[in-house]
């Protein structure tokens, strides 16, 4: 018996909504076994990594704040994925935005109005943005692949972070820790709004989801990254131009990741130091993908992703899966949306 | 300056240089047949690992070699599947598979770390290999001789070769090549997984020749340095050497630094040139080839006839 592939006249409307949730029940079978291959506990593992932070309460905040910049980024990097244009490198204007907050602080640390937040946030934006213009500039300009430089800026980011904590911006009271001064009480944010468990950045998502949703719905501009992403040649014909696409999504998706790091410098830790990048950026792309790309399900698949991060430190206290067994099923659910897709544009077809 | 300091900065590039110049020989092939994978990064690690623990167990490192070869081209055939079979994303594929393979190797790694592996042993007689003047030619590791005999080798198939004929025609054309009877899925399905034993080779030479010892993330980002090589090289295989050896001098310069207590620059901004450099060198290389006729025309497109 062969299988075949045969494209569907329209898209599936079902399989566009049921393949991420089978993606994510998928992975959870697979590394299930493969855990109790590996000689884990895997039934144990899949319970502690998916289901332990939603059931337990105490485990909500925790999962909260680890969505707020995961949602965050996503927004920005599902605008340029419509428009096939790959920032890769959000990881690197997360670290980018914060620094850009954090040199608005490191001048700062005597005002004591809490309005000095509002020019901190806006830096990191703007320190997020730039980052992401470098590869803007070097596609438009000179044609250079975004995918490479965008990555590459990832390194020059984290070795700028580790250049200013162990140096210049290093906390005279620290230690030697490889750390900043501690921010302000004037130039912190709280770790969640009072009374809840949820953290400002996800307050922010949450209204910046609407923006996103209104946007790529219903104005001009969201119709026009979908068609430069979908059809090049005819975005040409429109009279919609490629270079500008690749600018606004990319200083987007930069800006929206510096906020994320700026948001997670103020609310959570409150300084910088070497153990500040936390993966975010990369894992945005998954939640990206697995929220297919829609402002909606992007928040709903953050806080999936979130679960899994969560999720995968308690199983390494509780089941003693190595640190690295979230970023598994993580790449996991990605390999499996990504082979989800192909049901969404095509039907199989069984021969004999 | 003395000769002996000149000849062990030689041999600190040339040895530098051999895991990047190692997985860019696999992956030049995977994109001459028209298919980008940036998985390198996780193939590698996959290799490292590999290569690591088969000769933590055998003893043996060239069986360790082999087993990376192995592993690189069986996780490479996850991102095959996807994107030959399934008609998956290209770019978003090769991330899956860069995040996986970082995975993987950490978690399988777990177990191995501080153990400590037999190396290679020279493959020419000491006379020659310690010697302090004729080490800089057979001083370094086996692996060293197999990455520039496969620069040749590579080299030669696609341009000697029918194969390697039939190889660019499917990355140049792959509807043309599939109308005169190739089979452009098998074709690519072999290219990658070339690539990804090449790419497993690579990683096995960070944990058995560079350090003979496992650590997380080992590859420190060589993978991705790798990819940019392949773009400096214009896709040909002789040009891998030269771009390889300029990296290499780079990552020597910062090691240099580091140990000279050079302080008038600091030491991350040394570890931040190999990825400065890549991005001056893409912008280069790109604005020279704006038309892009140098990069395969068929790179990054799904290749599905039958829809």
């Amino acid at each position: 018996m062969r299988i075949k592939l045969e494209k569907r006249a329209e898209p599936s409307r079902f399989m566009l909504f049921a393949t991420p949730v089978a993606a994510v029940i998928l992975t959870i079978l697979i590394g299930a076994v493969l855990f109790q291959s590996l000689g884990y506990d895997g039934l144990g593992t899949v319970k502690e990594i998916f289901f332990t932070p939603i059931l337990a309460s105490y485990k909500w905040q925790d999962v909260a704040t680890k969505a707020a910049p995961l949602i965050l980024i996503a927004l920005g990097l599902s605008l340029g994925n419509q428009a096939k244009v790959w920032n890769i490198g959000a990881e690197g204007q997360y670290i980018a935005g914060a620094l850009a907050g954090a040199l608005v602080a490191y001048f700062t640390p005597q005002v004591t109005s809490h309005w000095i937040i509002i020019p901190m946030i806006l830096a990191g934006v703007l320190g997020g943005a730039a980052w992401a213009a470098i590869p803007a500039f070097l596609k438009t300009k000179l044609n250079v692949n975004e995918v490479l430089t965008s990555l590459m800026l990832v390194y020059v980011a984290l070795q700028l972070l580790g250049y200013l904590v162990t140096g210049p911006w290093k906390d005279p009271n620290g230690h030697n820790f490889p750390q900043t001064a501690p921010f302000s009480d004037a130039q912190l944010l709280p770790h969640s709004i009072a009374g809840t468990v949820i953290p400002p950045g996800l307050v922010i998502a949450f209204g910046l989801m609407l923006v996103f949703w209104l946007v790529v719905s219903r104005s001009v501009y969201g119709f026009q990254v979908r068609v430069v992403g979908a059809a090049p040649s005819a975005a040409r014909y429109a009279g919609f131009s490629a270079n500008r696409t690749v600018w606004s999504t990319l200083l987007i998706s930069g800006g929206m990741a510096g906020l994320a790091g700026i948001l997670e410098a103020t609310s959570q830790l409150g300084q910088l130091n070497l153990g500040f990048p936390s993966n975010y950026g990369f894992t945005a792309i998954i939640v990206s993908f697995l929220g297919r790309l829609h402002p909606v399900g992007v928040f709903i698949a953050g806080i999936v992703l979130a679960i899994t991060y969560v999720g995968g430190q308690v199983a390494q206290t509780t089941v003693h899966v190595p640190s690295a067994s979230g970023g598994i099923f993580q790449a996991l659910m990605l390999f499996l949306i990504l082979a989800g897709d192909v049901l969404v544009r095509y039907r199989l077809v069984f021969k004999s | 300056m003395t000769m002996d300091f000149i000849i062990s900065v030689i041999i600190t590039v040339v040895g530098i240089s051999t895991p990047i110049l190692l997985a860019a020989t696999g992956e030049v092939i995977v994109e001459k047949s028209g298919v980008l994978n940036l998985g390198v990064e996780g193939m590698m690690l996959i290799g490292a690992i590999t290569g690591f623990a088969v000769t933590f167990a055998t003893l043996n490192p060239w069986l360790g070699v082999v087993a990376a070869a192995s592993a690189g081209a069986a996780i490479s055939m996850v991102f095959g599947v996807l994107v030959l079979s399934l008609g998956s994303n290209q770019v978003a594929t090769g991330l899956a598979l860069a995040i996986l393979g970082i995975g993987l190797s950490t978690l399988i790694g777990t177990g191995f770390t501080g153990m400590i592996v037999p190396q290679f042993s020279s493959i020419f007689p000491s006379a020659l290999s310690q010697d302090p003047f004729w080490r800089v030619i057979f001083g370094y590791s086996p692996l060293v001789y197999i990455a520039l005999a496969m620069i040749f080798a590579v080299g030669w198939f696609l341009n000697k070769t029918r194969a390697g004929l039939v190889l660019r025609a499917v990355g140049e054309n792959d509807l043309s090549a599939h109308s005169i009877g190739y089979s452009v899925i098998g074709i690519r399905y072999m290219a990658i997984a070339f690539g990804g034993a090449m790419a497993g080779i690579a990683g096995s030479y960070f944990s058995m020749v560079i350090t003979p010892m496992w650590a997380e993330r080992m590859t420190a980002g060589r993978g991705w340095i790798a990819l940019a090589l392949v773009v400096f090289a214009g896709w040909k295989a002789g040009r891998l050497v030269v771009g390889a050896y300029l990296f290499g001098a780079l990552m020597t310069l910062e090691l240099y630094a580091k140990a000279s207590g050079f302080q008038f620059l600091p030491s991350q901004f040394w570890a931040s040139m190999p990825y400065v450099m890549a991005i001056v060198v893409l912008a280069v290389i790109s604005y020279r080839d704006r038309s892009g006729s140098e990069a395969p025309a068929c790179l990054g497109k799904p290749f599905l006839p039958n829809s």
